[in-house]
Parts: C-alpha cells; structure tokens; sequence
C-alpha cells in the first residue's frame, strides 16, 4: 500500500510536469461530458419528461454513472491501456519482476486529467440533489455512497474483462466498447426506459444496474425497499468472474517477443 | 492526379484488411443503434407530439449514422500524421514530388471509405427487415437518393477537410492531443453526432445550421428521410459546397505558412 501510494505520487507529479497539456486535456475531457449533459438538457427542453422520470431524477442518474465511471478509468486506466502492454511487449517485463501482475498493470498508468469530468459529475449532483425534491436523509447519502463504490467496482471489472479478451485478440476489441463506453453513455438514463428485456441484461450479465438503477429508486422515494441501498455490493462479485478470465487469459499467453 | 489515386487505392487496400475489428465494429453499432433506437422511443411515448419528425425517419437517420460511422467519426486521426509532424518525419514525406495537404488528404478519405465500406452493407442490411417503426426505410422519393449520394460524398469532404485544420494545428502547438479532443468533442456535438439537429431547441438551429458541422453528416441523412426536400435539400447541398471550398482553402493557407517557416531539427 505505501508502494502503491508512492506511485501514485510520481504519476501525479509526472503529469504535472506539463501543466498546460494537463490542463487542455482536463479541460477537453470536462467538454467531452458537458456535450453528453447539454443533449440531456435540450432532449428534456423539448420532452419535459421521460418515462414519468423528471430532469433532475436523471441527472441524479448520469452524475452517479459520470463520477463511477471516471473514478474507475483514474485508477484502473491500466487495464484499459492493456492492449498496448501486450502488443509491445511490457508485459513480458512486468511477468519477470516479484510483484503481483495486478498491481503493476494498476500502477503503470494514472490518469489525473480524469478530474475534468469528476469535477462536473460532482457539479451537477449538487445540482440535482436539491432539485429532486428528495428528502435527503442520511440512509440516502449512504445509497449514494454505495452506489459510486458499486460503480466503481463494476466498471473496474469491465476494464480487466476488456484487458483479458486482449490476450485473444488485439484487433477485435472494439466490441467491448459497448460494455464500457456504452455503459456510461446508456446509463445516464434510468435503466427501465430501454424496456424489460434491457433492464434484465444490465442486471443479470453487465450488473450496472445494481448500482443504478435499483438503489436509484429507492434514492427518489419510487420504492420503500430498504434492502435496495445494498444491491451495489453485488458489483464487488462481478470482480470475481472478470477477473478469472483475466488470469485465464494470463496462463495462456505467449510472447511475442518483441 | 494518378500519383493520389495509388495513394487512395493503397489505404483502402489496407484499410480492407482488417476483418476483425470490422466485425467488432458492426455488431458494437447495431447495439448502440439498437440502444439510441429504444431511448428515443422511451421519449416518443412520453410525448409524441413533441417529437420533430416521425419515428421512422428518425429509425433510418440513426441507421444510416451507425452504418456509416466509419465516414463521419470525428474522432479518428491518422496517428502516423501527427506523429510525422511532432518527429520531424515530416521532412521526407516535403522530398516527395507530391502536394503534401492533397497526400495527407487523399489518405484520410481512403480510410474511411474502406471501413464504410466493409461496415455498413451488414448493418443496413438486418436494419432493414426490422420491424416497421424501428427499420431501415427507403429513400422519401428516387430525387432524395441521388441527392443523398451526393450529400454524403460532399459530407465526407467537409470532414476530412475540417480534420485537416487539426492535423496541420500540430505544426504550431506541438502537442496536438488537447486540439484534437477540443476539436472532436465540439464536432461530434454541432454536427448532431449526439442527438439529431432537429431535436435541438429550436430557436438555436439556425446557429447549427451556420456552423460547418451541420454540413458533414447531418445533411445527407436528413435529406435520405426527406425531412429536408426539394430546395432546401438543394440548399443544404450548396452550403455544403461553401463550406468545403472554405475549410480547403484554409488548409491550403494554413499549410503554406506552417511549411514556410517549418524548422527540422536533424538528429
């Protein structure tokens, strides 16, 4: 943990060694999501309403789905970058050296610039709290907690899932964009207005719903289920699977020697 | 002009290559079609009469985008371009007895034509004989094809015209990667990559409309629906025009400048 720490330390202060750059990308990745919110904001110009869904219960939505998203591509960035350490060989170096694999692939990439979007996550959750007319109550700033930490972990999961189909195919893995990105980008709405058959997938196969949609309703007062809060935890086994494929992946791989 | 066209024949031959990712590429933009589709059928049962054209020019605006994405994507760049600027590569692609803006040019079209190309027959193909409000439709009358065809060839132009100005931005920032992601994030919005132009407030189109986004993919896909017909198609098609000339001649300058004073540091 110091080690991670230390890390984490020499990315910070690598990146700030170019701070325009920094601040151009930072600046770059808060405009990417800004365009994803003004479209939500002028679809809601015109529709008022989706579902019986109200603007400010779905932003709740897409700043959940926002902050998980870039938290997890800060930290576990690494996985996401994987392709590269298979096809140019790093990952021949990290095999060698006495540290898990897990915890080199975390540390050999840190992505600060992230903080452009988290920054705006945060912006337009204070936003949407107090205008949701939920009655926030500490179980419910619990749920929310809950919800970044499940998203986090889902998203995570998505990222080593994606690095092990890298061991199968380097040129196939746009596929996966759908998982992820697609995750991010569908997930701004509340799962349900995609209809039953989609719900069920993102429960039971890509488990984003469990920490979107089902505490989410407890959150805006739609369900009384307590229980719901806690739902997101499940994210932290959807680790389990991911992560057996990528270690599955792992036994099989063969140098290319390069 | 036949050096530009082994240029172009040698990008799509290369570009044809890759048959996995295009098979990654096609069932990752049925989905998202599929998705966008089931969103905005969420907000048209919420509030049809608010929606501004029917469901089915809507279903075959989003097809077309996903089929063709390959042509319109804002966010590819040729890395090997960039890097030739940022590396000092550049140097030998100036020996070249070849107008180095027409290269860069002819190649990036050659790209993108090759993976629309090899994407978008399967994608238009099973959109079709989707069930009636959520496929693929016919062309609104034989004169909105032809038009279409011309559109999206002026379309491609316009983008690749614009992506130039961001390739040739490298010569004078040197670290291109925040342009390019300014760039691509206000493209992919003004051009309706994210939600249609129509769907936008309306008292804001017409500031879409002076923008050269709205002319590279929103213009060929709403005349394709018929949603803009007769002379405003026309219209659309000359703004088009303007736009191309205007953004080519604006690489053509900014390119003269760059390579006037252009420094290759040896080594």
């Amino acid at each position: 943990m110091k080690l991670y720490l230390k890390l984490v330390a020499m990315h910070l202060k690598c990146q700030m060694q170019y701070k325009a750059s920094f601040l151009m990308t930072c600046l770059g990745q808060f405009l990417t999501s800004f365009t994803a919110f003004l479209s939500i904001l002028f679809l809601f110009n015109r529709f008022h309403a989706v579902e019986d869904y109200s603007f400010s219960e779905v932003l709740i939505c897409f700043s959940v789905m926002l902050t998980a998203f870039s938290l997890a591509e800060c930290f576990v960035r690494g996985f996401d970058v994987f392709p590269r350490l298979v096809r140019n060989g790093t990952l021949d170096r990290i095999l060698v050296r006495p540290r898990s694999e897990i915890f080199q692939v975390l540390t050999s990439n840190i992505e600060f610039s992230r903080v452009g979007r988290l920054l705006q996550a945060f912006v337009i959750l204070a936003y949407a709290v107090p205008t949701s007319g939920v009655a926030w109550t500490a179980d419910r700033v619990f749920a929310v907690v809950l919800m970044l930490l499940g998203g986090v972990a889902v998203f995570s999961a998505l990222f080593v899932l994606y690095a092990g189909f890298s061991f199968f195919t380097i040129e196939g893995l746009e596929f996966m964009n759908i998982f992820t990105d697609g995750s991010r980008e569908f997930g701004m709405y509340p799962l349900s207005v995609y209809g039953e058959g989609v719900l069920k997938f993102y429960t039971f196969c890509i488990p984003i719903a469990l920490f979107q949609y089902y505490p989410f309703l407890y959150l805006v007062g739609r369900s009384d289920d307590v229980r719901l809060i806690f739902l997101p935890l499940l994210g932290f086994v959807f680790l389990v699977p991911c992560y057996a494929f990528f270690r599955f992946g792992l036994r099989r791989y063969k140098s290319t020697g390069s | 002009m036949k050096k530009y066209l082994s240029f172009f024949r040698i990008r799509f031959a290369a570009g044809l290559q890759y048959r996995a990712a295009a098979w990654a590429g096609i069932s990752t933009q049925f989905a998202w079609g599929g998705m966008t589709l089931l969103l905005y059928r969420a907000f048209y049962e919420t509030d049809a009469a608010a929606f501004p054209m029917t469901f089915d020019a809507l279903s075959s605006y989003i097809w077309l985008q996903q089929s063709l994405l390959a042509l319109f994507m804002a966010w590819y760049f040729d890395d090997e371009i960039f890097e030739s600027i940022t590396s000092g590569g550049v140097a030998y692609e100036l020996c070249r007895p070849c107008d180095l803006y027409a290269m860069w040019f002819v190649k990036n079209l050659a790209i993108r034509f090759s993976r629309a190309a090899l994407r978008c027959a399967p994608i238009l193909l099973v959109a079709a004989f989707l069930p009636a409000p959520y496929g693929m439709s016919l062309p609104a009358n034989g004169a909105a094809g032809v038009l279409f065809i011309v559109s999206l060839l002026l379309g491609t132009l316009v983008l690749v015209a614009f992506s130039m100005l961001v390739y040739l931005s490298a010569f004078y920032t040197l670290s291109p990667m925040g342009v390019r992601i300014l760039a691509t994030s206000a493209a992919e919005f003004f051009s309706g990559g994210l939600i249609p132009i129509p769907f936008f407030p309306e008292p804001l189109q017409p500031l879409f409309y002076a923008l050269p986004f709205a002319s590279t993919q929103n213009t060929p896909f709403l005349i394709y629906t018929g949603y803009l017909g007769g002379r405003e198609a026309l219209g659309g098609i000359a703004v088009q025009l303007l736009w191309l000339a205007g953004l080519v001649l604006a690489g053509r300058l900014l390119i003269r400048r760059a390579l006037k004073k252009v420094v290759v540091q040896g080594g």
